[in-house]
């Protein structure tokens, strides 16, 4: 029992890790696609801000009669990789949509599989 | 006097040759000019040579450091010296021929053509000149590369086929085999230079070098080793010029000019003697050597039974080399020469029957000595002296290599010579019977007369050529000599 | 100016050029000022070398002294990287105005600050020591290359970025999470500090899982074998000059990093003694050598071909770092920078014949020959490079990646080496035949030589192929310094 509580914070990252990468595996819907990577990703952050923990320690603020601080650099890092994470968001949704355009779908299944480039140039004409 | 010029000149003057050639697409009397001039001056270059050579003076020159410690470096030995007297002499008798028939043939892309066929001559002196196995490499490739053009010169889909068989075999033995063994070489004694005496005694195990031997002799698929020779017959859908010069001379001897090289000058003949795989080589060859003969018998398209003839031929060569006596070494390196007047005699010929008479079968000959006389006679000529008979040049070169087996005390090396022989009268006789002794049939046109002059003196020369050699086998007989001394 | 004070803006130049280049108007200034930029940072990264083959190059960041502050910290390896990304970007650059006016007619100011993103991503993954400092400009340049590829003129390319966008995000996770765990267990993100601390707690399952999660997020963006799925879609619809850039570059630096990790931070005792990992990436280069080789020889595509080639290739060098010997390493190296000549021409060659024909399948490209005798020339003359015909580059890699192999005993890696070769020499060999052997059909349109501009850089690049075939002195020089500083010798002291 211990055991699974003292590592709380490790199952949860593990649990949320899986689901994102099940859904990325396993949806063809791009929008579930990007749903999935970004639970994968926050799966990451917390195993890092949870790397940053000391037992007993406070928050990092400097202050009177505080001796032990938890780490903030976990925290910074975090910070910034949340950014990257919201960039790849934008592009893959960005992508999404001009998928939709494209395709009038964003179901992945066979997507573009029967595109050849007869075909592709067949299509240009007719919208011309 | 010739003038001396430096080892690396020499190779460089037909890729320069072939360079001003390629620029003079288009203009055809400037080409001509162009391929006339290169054949001439390599030919004046390489006797350049030999004056001096023979006064004892030695040049070696490091022409290019390719990597740490491994050179582009030329030297000039005896057997090199054999190689290059052959290929530019007869260079020098092919350029009219070539000019000739691709001239009468209504062949296009000439340029092309003859810049190739440039390059492939100073791939060949590249071959003859190297100094370590790196230098022979890279000049091989050249020269597998720089032919295929050659071979699919028509671009039918069945000269690319023959071509691409060409290609293939040619570059997947030396990569496959040649390569490694090169790098096992030089990991296992730190040296890829050539010496007389060989390098790998005493570095390397007999059982490790036999390894080696054998990765060589199939690596050098221009041996045209059994199972490795299918290459040569495919090049036949080339333009005769090509099989002529190449694929009786230049690329053929190359590889067979390889084993040699590689015999003495990496292996050591005492060394090899103690290599427990060199009987096997041996046997492969003394095979080939009957095997295809026995091929060439059957095949009644002509330049399809020089081709096995050749395969054959070049097993001689092979045989004399892992015979591993003097006498058979000097025998190969004899043969080496004999053979190429002879056989580039046979080509010259085929050719100039197909130019005059559109006839490529054994079996449409007849009747043809009487219309084409010089053509047929020099075929005759050029047969003997394949076969062997005096007073042509083959016999010194049989009598030499069939005296080494003997020393070797190779029974069945010796018996497989014999019946090599008589195979080689039994194919490369009928076609002269029946050019001679059979009459023309009825209803075949009267009109066919000797191919143009261009291409009929230079097959009597090399006649007249394979004669002479009969009388002056002594050169190549010191020169061979010499590497011994 | 101290070189040391120069280095960090190989990185800062393109970064800063391309927030002025997305404005501009137009098409011309926005590629001058890219190329400007690019060359700069090229100048610079040359500079650099000589100075960091002897000793390494510490740039600390806001003067906070390394292990607190990030550095950026360059010796032989990843100067010679450095090099080789930037040079490779300028002579894309080259060829890219005429084919990026016809690929991207509008607004090249986007693209090319784009593209310069993906480079000064590049460059700061191979300059920095810093484990998260490596994420960061990964997804910068990741993120800048989705977008360039999704710039493909048809519809495909959107798909193809789409799919490089889950794999290449699922990598750089991966890559994360390798580094969350090294951070865990020894409180540094600085390379060099990890390097030291890690010894104390190596023997541990985080660590362990550390090192695999930052290979399988490296092989990711290296496309080894099982994971290379991105990189054909990738490298066939994206816009030509993109595919260039790419092939030169970006499987280069992925190697680059993972070479980091595994000898700087990892030491080799621990990847390849404690745990099997050179087992495992033999196992997968020669898989990837095989089967790239294998699917090449059946494209119709003919950048799809280049791109399952390149597969084969990265096999190459993983297989030269998998031997774990000076020999093998060097190998890899060279092949690393040769390979990127190679590659580059080729498809410079691919896509200057899909420029003037508009279609790079095997069966329009019948008779070209003729017609566009300088470019197939150049495609034939970087064929024969990859295929490894002596006094080409392509030549040098393989003569010491036989050579590592013969020196290690493997001899059956030997024939795999030289049968790959072969497979090489096919699918070359198909293009060439279909260019120079075939007559060309009646129903293809006849097209001219294509303009200089495109044929200039080609040549250049086929120019270069031959010269570091016959002069190796900087390449295997720069490449056995490089083995030397990743095996632990030949460093000596920070900074002089």
């Amino acid at each position: 029992m211990s055991t699974v509580l003292s590592f709380f914070n490790y199952w949860v990252v593990v649990a949320l890790m899986m689901i994102g990468f099940y859904c990325v595996i396993a949806r063809g819907n791009m929008i579930k696609k990007i749903m999935g990577l970004n639970l994968f990703q926050t799966s990451v952050f917390i195993l890092f801000v949870t790397s940053g923990k000391v037992t007993g320690g406070s928050t990092p603020i400097l202050r009177e009669g505080v001796e032990l601080y938890s780490n903030p650099l976990p925290h910074v890092i975090v910070l910034t990789a949340i950014v990257v994470g919201v960039a790849i968001t934008a592009v893959g949704l960005a992508l999404a949509v001009r998928i939709q355009e494209a395709y009038g779908t964003i179901e992945d299944d066979h997507l573009g599989d029967d595109d050849d480039d007869e075909r592709l140039a067949l299509e240009a004409r007719q919208r011309r | 006097m010739l003038p001396q010029i430096s080892l690396a000149g020499i190779v460089l003057i037909p890729f320069l040759g072939a360079v001003a050639i390629a620029l003079a697409a288009g203009r055809a009397r400037l080409r001509n000019i162009f391929c006339w001039a290169s054949s001439i001056i390599f030919l004046l270059a390489v006797l350049g040579q030999v004056a001096p050579f023979l006064e004892g003076e030695t040049s070696r020159q490091v022409a290019w450091q390719l990597l740490p410690e491994l050179t582009i470096a030329f030297q000039l030995e005896p057997l090199g010296l054999v190689f290059l007297l052959l290929s530019s002499s007869l260079w020098l008798l092919a350029t009219p021929y070539a000019i000739g028939y691709m001239a009468h043939g209504g062949y296009t892309n000439l340029s092309r053509f003859f810049a190739c066929y440039a390059i492939a001559l100073g791939a060949a002196a590249g071959i003859a000149l190297a100094d370590n196995l790196l230098t022979m490499f890279v000049f091989y490739e050249i020269l597998s590369v720089s032919t295929y053009p050659l071979v699919a010169h028509t671009g039918t889909s069945k000269a690319r086929r023959g071509a691409r068989v060409y290609l293939a075999l040619l570059l997947m033995t030396s990569i496959c085999f040649w390569l490694p063994a090169m790098i096992w070489v030089w990991a296992s004694t730190g040296s890829i230079d050539f010496a007389a005496g060989g390098i790998l005694e005493g570095q390397v195990s007999p059982a490790v070098a036999g390894w080696m031997l054998v990765l060589f002799m199939f690596g050098t698929g221009k041996a045209a080793l059994m199972p490795f020779h299918r290459w040569l017959p495919a090049a036949m859908v080339a333009p005769t010029p090509v099989s002529a010069l190449l694929h009786a001379v230049a690329v053929v001897k190359a590889g067979v000019f390889v084993v040699l090289k590689l015999a003495l000058y990496v292996f050591g003949i005492d060394f090899l003697r103690e290599i427990p795989l060199t009987d096997f080589v041996l046997y492969v060859a003394a095979f080939t050597m009957l095997a295809a003969s026995l091929i060439a018998m059957h095949q009644d398209n002509l330049k399809a039974r020089l081709a096995y003839s050749t395969v054959s031929q070049l097993s001689y060569i092979v045989v004399g080399a892992m015979l591993a006596t003097q006498v058979a070494a000097i025998g190969g390196g004899m043969h080496m020469v004999m053979h190429g007047y002879g056989k580039i005699t046979l080509f010259f010929c085929a050719g100039a029957i197909y130019l005059a008479s559109k006839k490529t079968l054994v079996s449409e000959l007849d009747g043809l000595g009487r219309r084409m006389p010089f053509t047929m006679g020099a075929f005759l000529l050029g047969a003997l002296c394949v076969i062997g008979i005096p007073p042509l040049g083959g016999l010194w070169s049989k009598w030499h290599l069939v005296t080494g087996a003997f020393d070797a005390g190779h029974g069945i090396v010796l018996v497989a010579f014999l019946v090599s022989t008589l195979l080689n009268i039994a194919y490369l006789l009928p076609p002269v019977l029946r050019a001679f002794l059979k009459p023309l049939p009825a209803g075949e046109s009267s009109s066919i007369k000797e191919a143009p002059w261009l291409c009929v003196v230079p097959l009597t020369l090399t006649a007249a050529g394979a004669i002479a050699l009969f009388f002056f086998a002594g050169i190549p007989y010191g020169l061979m000599e010499a590497v011994f001394e | 100016m101290n070189i040391v004070d120069l280095m960090p803006f190989s990185v800062l130049v393109p970064l800063i050029a391309s927030a002025v280049v997305a404005m501009l108007p137009g098409r011309t200034l926005p590629w001058a000022l890219t190329f400007l930029a690019t060359l700069i940072s090229a100048v610079i990264a040359a500079l650099v070398l000589p100075a960091a083959t002897d000793v390494t190059l510490s740039y600390p960041f806001g003067n906070w002294p390394p292990p607190i502050g990030i550095e950026y910290r360059v010796d032989a390896a990843n100067a010679f990287v450095a090099l080789l990304v930037s040079g490779m970007a300028t002579l894309a650059l080259l060829w890219a105005p005429i084919s990026v006016n016809r690929e991207v007619p509008k607004r090249q100011g986007p693209f090319y600050a784009l593209f310069l993103l993906a480079l000064s991503g590049l460059l700061g993954i191979t300059l920095t020591g810093d484990a998260f400092n490596v994420f960061v400009f990964l997804e910068i340049s990741s993120l800048a290359t989705y977008a360039l590829v999704a710039y493909g003129s048809d519809r495909r390319a959107l798909l193809a970025a789409f799919r490089y966008l889950i794999m290449g995000t699922i990598g750089a996770t991966f890559l994360l999470i390798g580094i969350a765990f090294l951070y865990m267990m020894t409180g540094t993100l600085n390379m060099a500090d990890m390097a030291e601390r890690l010894p104390e707690v190596r023997d541990t399952r985080s660590v362990r899982a550390a090192l695999a999660f930052i290979i399988v997020g490296l092989g990711l963006k290296l496309a080894l074998l099982p994971l290379h799925l991105w990189l054909p879609n990738a490298y066939a619809y994206a816009p030509n000059f993109v595919t260039i850039f790419l092939a030169g570059t970006a499987t280069k630096v992925a190697l680059y990093v993972m070479l980091r990790f595994i000898f700087t931070v990892f030491a080799p005792d621990y990847s390849f003694v404690v745990l099997p990992l050179a087992t495992v990436l033999m196992v997968l280069a020669v898989a990837g050598m095989f089967a790239g080789s294998w699917v090449a020889m059946f494209q119709v595509h003919l950048k799809r071909m280049l791109a399952y080639s390149s597969v084969a290739q990265v096999g190459y060098m993983v297989l030269g770092v998998s031997l774990v010997t000076a020999a093998g390493l060097t190998a890899a190296f060279l092949h690393l920078f040769n390979h990127a000549l190679i590659k580059t021409a080729l498809f410079m060659a691919i896509g200057t014949v899909m420029y003037q024909t508009g279609s790079a399948k095997i069966d329009d490209l019948r008779g070209l020959g003729r017609q566009m005798p300088w470019t197939m020339t150049a495609f034939a003359l970087a064929g024969l490079s990859i295929i490894g015909v002596p006094t080409t580059a392509g030549f040098i890699s393989k003569w010491y990646l036989i050579l590592a192999a013969v020196e290690s005993g493997a001899w059956w890696l030997v024939g795999l080496i030289v049968l790959t070769s072969m497979m090489a020499v096919v699918y070359v060999w198909r293009v060439i035949e279909a260019a120079w052997m075939t007559e060309r059909p009646a129903n293809l349109p006849m097209v001219r030589e294509a303009p200089l501009g495109l044929l200039v850089p080609t040549w250049i690049l086929v120019a270069l192929n031959f010269y570091f075939g016959l002069d190796t002195r900087l390449t295997v020089g720069a490449a056995s310094a490089a083995a030397e500083v990743m095996l632990g010798s030949g460093v000596s002291g920070v900074n002089p």
